[in-house]
């Protein structure tokens, strides 16, 4: 039983690192860009989430407005920032670096602002749903109706972009500037448009994550600091540019931390995300389903 | 007033000028071959005049219209095409995908289903292959595939970047016939540039031979093929 309690435990917290690395995937394949940003742009988010549900008293009314705020507000890091940024650094390894130290210097604004705009203190961003365990029998398991709205929610988004990425116009649009910026231009794809719908996307993802997630925490300008690093290293494990890796890479760090905590202890939890790093970076660079051009061609 | 008119074209790559004064016409459904060694600017004066860089000095208009200064995304909507250099396909998208991409941004969805089934009739080798990964296809098919996207977006000025690069003679015969077809029949204007001056002069109207940036001559192709000069200096047989 013990068994399948963690493995619960695992796919609740995994989808939501699933969701976290998809937006991370989804920011690196448009732009090579990995973006720090994206823990601030998820806390922005989820307080407008916040702020939403405190006035309608909705936590399902607020969801919407956390989504379309992410993705707006990660639109315009792309489309007003990092793009004249783009147009004022000069070719070579400062302008590939450049975007990366601004998404870091976003982070800290994002979070300050934040803080100047809620304060610093732990406020409840509540769902409806009971994160009480169902009974089985006599006994309790450690998935809620929450945890279950959290998977049903990720594996949404999962869906919803797999189809858009398959089977639309924009999908393989996304995909052609992704892989050949210059040939997908030639082909009449405006590319730097295409790459700023990439960064909704991203940004979108990580709205759902905070939104589903922090019913089961708290909210504070730096709640999901600790989800970046794991979405990072859940993107790596899937190969950095793979979404199908992101998620399955996801999962599989949800399900590998809940044994790690089940059965060795909560202290080296956060070692071993960087011990698991470490080790996906020596054994196999790529990741699970990353692509043999995945980080050379950045 | 010619189709397409390059006057004192001057593109720089870095530090170095790859197109010096650059000035040549072409007149509406011609085919002319610019014809030069490696490092003669040839690609650089396509990539400048589909959009992807900037020129320094100079005009090029297509039908009184400038091409400098546009973005490419926009010339290919203006009917200007540029097939670039080494197979433009994305390798890591399907024959099919990569077809589609062709006509992505057209309104008239009709008419790009028409293309299409044109491109898949002209090459039947790319029907065969449509759920393939472009990676597969061998450097020919490529070749094929990318002229096909092309043709897609109903292109009315065409530049190719040697499609005979890389490729068995048998097969470059084959892409120039395909060419040389399809630009009579869809009353297409060409710019070929490549290294292979007798296939490409063999069908071209009109021959451009450039060197280090600077035009050396041009002239009716048949012309360039017979001078006795021309061809032991600059198209090497």
């Amino acid at each position: 039983m013990i068994i399948i309690d963690t493995l619960l435990i695992g796919l609740s917290s995994g989808a939501i690192y699933a969701l976290m690395a998809l937006a991370l995937v989804l920011v690196w394949r448009s732009t090579r860009v990995v973006n720090f940003a994206q823990a601030g742009q998820a806390i922005l988010s989820t307080y407008l989430g916040y702020e939403v549900m405190n006035r309608t008293h909705s936590y399902w009314i607020s969801i919407p407005f956390a989504i379309v705020g992410g993705a707006a507000i990660a639109a315009f890091i792309d489309a007003v920032i990092l793009r004249s940024l783009a147009k004022r650094s000069h070719k070579g390894s400062v302008s590939e670096i450049a975007p990366v130290i601004a998404t870091l210097g976003l982070l800290g604004l994002i979070r300050s602002l934040t803080g100047m705009i809620w304060g610093n203190a732990y406020v409840q961003y509540i769902s409806p749903l009971s994160g009480k365990g169902y009974m089985i029998g006599k006994h309790t398991i450690p998935f809620s109706p929450q945890n279950l709205i959290i998977v049903i929610g990720a594996l949404l988004v999962m869906g919803i972009f797999a189809t858009i990425f398959k089977f639309t116009n924009l999908g393989l649009a996304l995909r052609a500037a992704s892989f050949q910026p210059e040939i997908s231009r030639l082909a009449g794809i405006r590319v730097d448009r295409i790459r700023t719908i990439g960064w909704a996307f991203a940004g979108a993802a990580g709205a759902v994550a905070g939104a589903l997630v922090t019913p089961t925490t708290y909210l504070s300008p730096n709640s999901l600091d600790l989800l970046l690093v794991s979405g990072f290293v859940a993107a790596v494990i899937g190969g950095l540019d793979s979404l199908i890796g992101a998620v399955l890479g996801g999962l599989l760090l949800g399900v590998g931390f809940a044994f790690i905590l089940q059965y060795i202890g909560a202290s080296v939890t956060f070692s071993a995300a960087f011990i698991i790093l470490i080790v996906v970076l020596f054994v196999r660079p790529r990741g699970i389903l990353g692509s043999k051009v995945g980080r050379r061609d950045a | 007033m010619s189709a397409l008119d390059v006057k004192d074209l001057s593109v720089s790559h870095g530090a170095i000028t790859a197109v010096k004064k650059l000035s040549f016409s072409i007149e509406q459904g011609q085919l002319a071959a610019i014809i030069g060694s490696n490092g003669a600017g040839k690609t650089t004066l396509l990539r400048a005049l589909s959009g992807l860089i900037p020129s320094s000095h100079g005009t090029a208009t297509w039908n009184g219209k400038s091409l400098l200064g546009e973005k490419p995304e926009d010339l290919v909507r203006a009917g200007i095409v540029h097939v670039s250099e080494g197979k433009s396909v994305i390798p890591e998208l399907n024959v099919k995908e990569n077809l589609a991409l062709g006509g992505i941004w057209r309104k008239d969805k009709k008419d790009v289903a028409v293309a299409t089934e044109e491109v898949l009739e002209l090459f039947p080798r790319l029907r065969e292959r449509l759920q393939q990964s472009a990676d597969t296809l061998s450097g020919g098919e490529r070749q094929m595939l990318a002229i096909g996207r092309a043709l897609i977006a109903r292109p009315q000025l065409l530049l190719l970047d040697e499609p005979s690069l890389g490729l068995a003679p048998l097969i470059i015969e084959q892409i120039f016939e395909a060419i040389n077809q399809l630009r009579h029949r869809l009353n297409l204007t060409v710019l070929l540039v490549e290294q292979n001056a007798m296939s490409a002069l063999k069908i071209a109207d009109v021959g451009i031979i450039i060197n280090v940036g600077s035009l050396v001559t041009s002239g009716p192709s048949k012309e360039l093929l017979a001078d006795a000069n021309l061809r032991a200096a600059y198209l090497g047989y």
